[in-house]
């Protein structure tokens, strides 16, 4: 086995919520050695945990398994080693913590900067500054150092003060616009968060493209990406039919856009159901016609009704002027059908289709267990086993793979202190009185 | 200056959405990424949206967007002289990325471990629905089928309704964001340890244990065995939610602890005046809220959205006004940061398209050339390869490339 292809490139993680910490995880997963700086004196929003340190036990009981479902429904005494919607992000990383408000939290952290290839964070503008965290400091510290800063909206120009969530910033982007029900308001939108994990993708990426550029020249150099802007690319087509042709899109639910080019019907139908919505029980099946090879094999699967032999639904611009007859009649086709039936017999004539998978059949499903995507795994706390992600993708001649279950808060001071700060026990014990060191939030929090 | 990649070249079979952004990514950061088309090009040029309306192959906004910088050299990888037209541009390259179906590649004579016989420090990315090695790895997909099956859609949308999914393509890009990591990676391996595989980039994978918010329901789930279900309508409390305003609707989070600043927001109301609007706790009272809300929805049914962005911006809620398509394009910040780049094209003329997605001080983005025409560089990278005119001339003659 090679090494991996990051293994020797350390990474010093000013970041936070997920566009900084997906990024760092993609970065950890090839090898790279991340060090996720944290303060027990400061929350950062949407990072380890929502919505602070301290969740009464009362919220673990009700809400969104997502963002309340905590292990055994009981918060226990740190939950932010452990909330579904963050742990996932903190496998093959190291956490340690420094006030990096104080004078002497500032020169440790211009020690490790020294040590690093790449910092990175994606904080509000304001806040590395408050902190005199820059490009320029971070050079004094070492020369070829490459720094990554990942606002929503970059760090010029009249709306980089702007506060954000990806969320908002896909909203100023046109997505909230472009995307829910055919002729639906956007106030029925849910919240999604999809420019988070594009920005974290390509944080990774731009790191990895900088390193490259470095191991060329000697020079490291400074990234800025506006998240807003990096966005961009997940509604491209619409801005390319606006710089085309003037025309302004809108929210087409299910269907596709490129229904004229043939991609209809294109929908999300209703199936066999064990129970209603309300249990999160009904039963989808995902279908779209690419092609119209895969309408006559569509047709074939249905057995070739009457209303699907209609010779205008043979072509794509047919099709596309039918989607709301195709979407009441297919609707009706597939309420008589188990979602996994259909996903057989549907695949199996070379038609796209999937269930719309509730997370809690994620884990039986046979796919998910042949690529092994989940693997079982026993944190800190004494939670119990359960299945937390491996990386995206595998290396197969390069070692890989979870080298490190999600870290604790803290869970690497020992090492960043002792081994790479070569700090005695003499002055651990000050760092820690002085509240640099620590493996929980503060109280006063 | 020019991008970080300048000296990697990328042999791109890759066709549709997520494979062609991962290597957009590429050459727009400079790798020489050669875009080898079947015989009639990538069938995202049948894709529109079209300039004029009309479809054609060299008027596709899809293939426009996802393939800036690339060459493109048509060539029919079926035919045996094609194939040997692969090897010999394989000898000049750094890495190959493909997203053909499982078994293509194979098929063609072009696997992974002729490749890797061939040039043993040169990987292969392969980008597929649901990867090499899987039960489903001959299933077809689409952005929706994927997104259903692989991402985080069943909790998206009302409780009476059905999953709805994100805009177009959105899901394939982030997963071809995701694949450009991978790419990387792989780029790295190589050149530093002159160490050549074969990546099984799945898609679904990518939203399974990634590229958006899947793992955390599945955690959850795992965790205290509730299911993340689909709201059961417009999740709205005092100053928290999307609303409608003047122009359209803004996305707001005021509420919350940041309530405090509430007056500052709406301008120092006199209805505001009451001291009870102090206590944080009153966002939690129902007969509070609507008496707020109807001041409220008076107040910004008087004031656009970019207005109430600016107040929101002063006293640092979170907020982002819903802009459509149109003033995202037109808005005077996005224009000032000079995101938006021109691209002058042989057939469209000028095309304003989205620029960098981010700024590298020392390597920068650059448009170097639009999307190409299908077989505009065929002559131009066989001749770099070695093949004279009159090779090439006779492999156009024989239909085994297309040659502009």
């Amino acid at each position: 086995m090679a090494k991996q292809p990051l293994e020797g490139i350390r990474i010093l993680d000013l970041g936070g919520v997920w566009a900084g910490t997906f990024s760092t995880v993609l970065l950890a997963d090839l090898g790279a050695e991340v060090l996720k700086q944290e303060n027990q004196f400061v929350w950062q929003p949407s990072t380890r945990a929502v919505p602070g340190p301290r969740i009464p036990p009362a919220m673990a009981q009700a809400g969104p398994g997502w963002v309340t479902g905590l292990p055994n429904n009981d918060p226990g005494e740190s939950p932010w080693n452990y909330h579904p919607m963050f742990v996932s992000l903190y496998r093959n990383k190291r956490s340690f913590t420094l006030d990096i408000r104080q004078p002497e939290g500032k020169a440790i952290l211009g020690r490790l900067a020294a040590m690093s290839d790449a910092v990175l964070e994606n904080s509000a503008v304001g806040t590395m500054e408050k902190l005199g965290i820059s490009y320029e400091w971070l050079r004094e510290q070492r020369e070829d150092i490459i720094f990554l800063r990942a606002p929503g909206y970059g760090i010029t120009g009249e709306y980089a003060s702007a506060r954000t969530m990806g969320a908002h910033l896909e909203g100023t982007m046109g997505h909230q616009i472009l995307r829910g029900y055919l002729g639906g308001d956007p106030n029925s939108n849910s919240g999604i968060f999809a420019a988070d994990y594009i920005a974290a993708a390509q944080i990774a990426l731009a790191i990895m493209m900088a390193i490259w550029h470095r191991n060329n020249t000697g020079k490291g150099q400074f990234i800025e990406m506006a998240q807003a802007e990096n966005a961009a690319a997940m509604f491209a087509q619409a801005y390319m039919n606006y710089s085309f042709n003037g025309e302004v899109d809108h929210a087409i639910g299910n269907r596709s856009i490129y229904a004229d080019d043939g991609q209809a019907p294109c929908g999300v139908y209703p199936c066999l159901s064990p129970g209603g919505s309300e249990t999160g029980d009904d039963r989808w099946i995902a279908i779209t016609v690419t092609s119209d090879a895969t309408w006559e094999a569509l047709r074939t699967v249905m057995g070739d009704p009457e209303w699907a032999q209609d010779p205008e639904l043979a072509t794509g611009a047919g099709r596309a002027a039918s989607q709301d007859l195709l979407d009441e009649k297919l609707a009706e086709w597939t309420a008589d059908f188990e979602d996994e039936d259909l996903f057989a017999r549907l695949q199996a004539a070379g038609v796209a289709a999937a269930p719309v998978l509730e997370a809690s059949r994620v884990l039986d499903d046979p796919h998910v267990q042949a690529r092994n995507l989940y693997v079982p795994q026993e944190l800190q706390d004494d939670i119990g086993v359960h299945r937390y992600p491996r990386p995206i993708y595998d290396f197969p001649e390069s070692e890989g793979g979870i080298r490190r279950p999600p870290v604790a808060f803290g869970q690497d001071n020992d090492y960043v202190y002792r081994e790479l700060l070569g700090v005695s026990d003499e002055e651990y014990a000050r760092l820690e009185a002085e509240g640099h060191i620590a493996t929980a939030f503060s109280e006063t929090l | 200056m020019s991008g970080p990649l300048n000296d990697v070249r990328v042999l791109d079979l890759t066709q549709h959405i997520a494979g062609p952004y991962a290597t957009k990514l590429f050459a727009d950061f400079g790798a020489d990424v050669i875009k080898i088309e079947r015989p009639g090009g990538d069938p995202s040029r049948r894709l529109g949206p079209y300039k004029g309306g009309e479809p054609h192959p060299e008027k596709s906004g899809t293939f426009f967007y996802f393939n800036t910088n690339k060459r493109s050299v048509a060539l029919d990888l079926k035919e045996e002289r094609g194939r040997e037209a692969f090897w010999r541009l394989l000898e000049r390259a750094d890495m190959v990325v493909e997203s053909f179906r499982p078994g293509v590649m194979e098929s063609l004579g072009l696997g992974w471990d002729e490749i890797h016989a061939r040039r043993p420090d040169v990987p292969l990315v392969s980008i597929t629905n649901f990867g090499q090695e899987s039960p489903y790895r001959d299933y077809k997909g689409s952005d929706l089928v994927l997104y259903a099956f692989a991402g985080e859609m069943f909790s998206t949308g009302l409780l009476e309704r059905e999953p709805v999914k994100m805009y177009g393509t959105a899901a394939l890009v982030q997963s071809g964001s995701a694949a450009a990591t991978a790419m990387m990676g792989a780029l790295m391996a190589g050149r530093y340890q002159g160490v050549g595989q074969q990546v099984d980039f799945s898609i679904a994978d990518s939203h399974l244990v990634g590229v958006d918010r899947r793992h955390a329901t599945v955690i959850g789930y795992q965790y205290s065995g509730r299911k993340s279900l689909r709201s059961p309508g417009a999740a709205v409390g005092m100053l928290n939610g999307v609303f409608p305003c003047q122009d359209g609707w803004v996305d707001l989070q005021g509420g919350g602890a940041r309530f405090s600043n509430a007056r500052e927001f709406l301008g120092y109301p006199e209805w505001m005046e009451d001291e009870k609007w102090d206590d944080p706790a009153i966002q939690m009272n129902p007969e509070a809220v609507e008496e707020f809300n109807a001041f409220f929805y008076v107040w910004l049914l008087e004031h656009t959205k970019r207005e109430i962005w600016e107040a929101a911006r002063k006293v640092r809620f979170l907020c982002g006004p819903l802009f459509t398509i149109d003033e995202v394009f037109d808005d005077p910040n996005f224009r000032a940061r000079g995101f938006w780049e021109m691209a002058d094209h042989e057939e469209l003329g000028e095309v304003e398209i989205p620029g960098r997605p981010f700024l590298m001080s020392e390597t920068p983005w650059e448009l170097r050339r639009p999307a190409p025409l299908l077989g505009e560089h065929t002559a131009e990278v066989l001749g770099e390869a070695g093949y004279d005119a009159g090779a090439i001339n006779e492999l156009a003659a024989a239909g085994v490339a297309e040659v502009r």
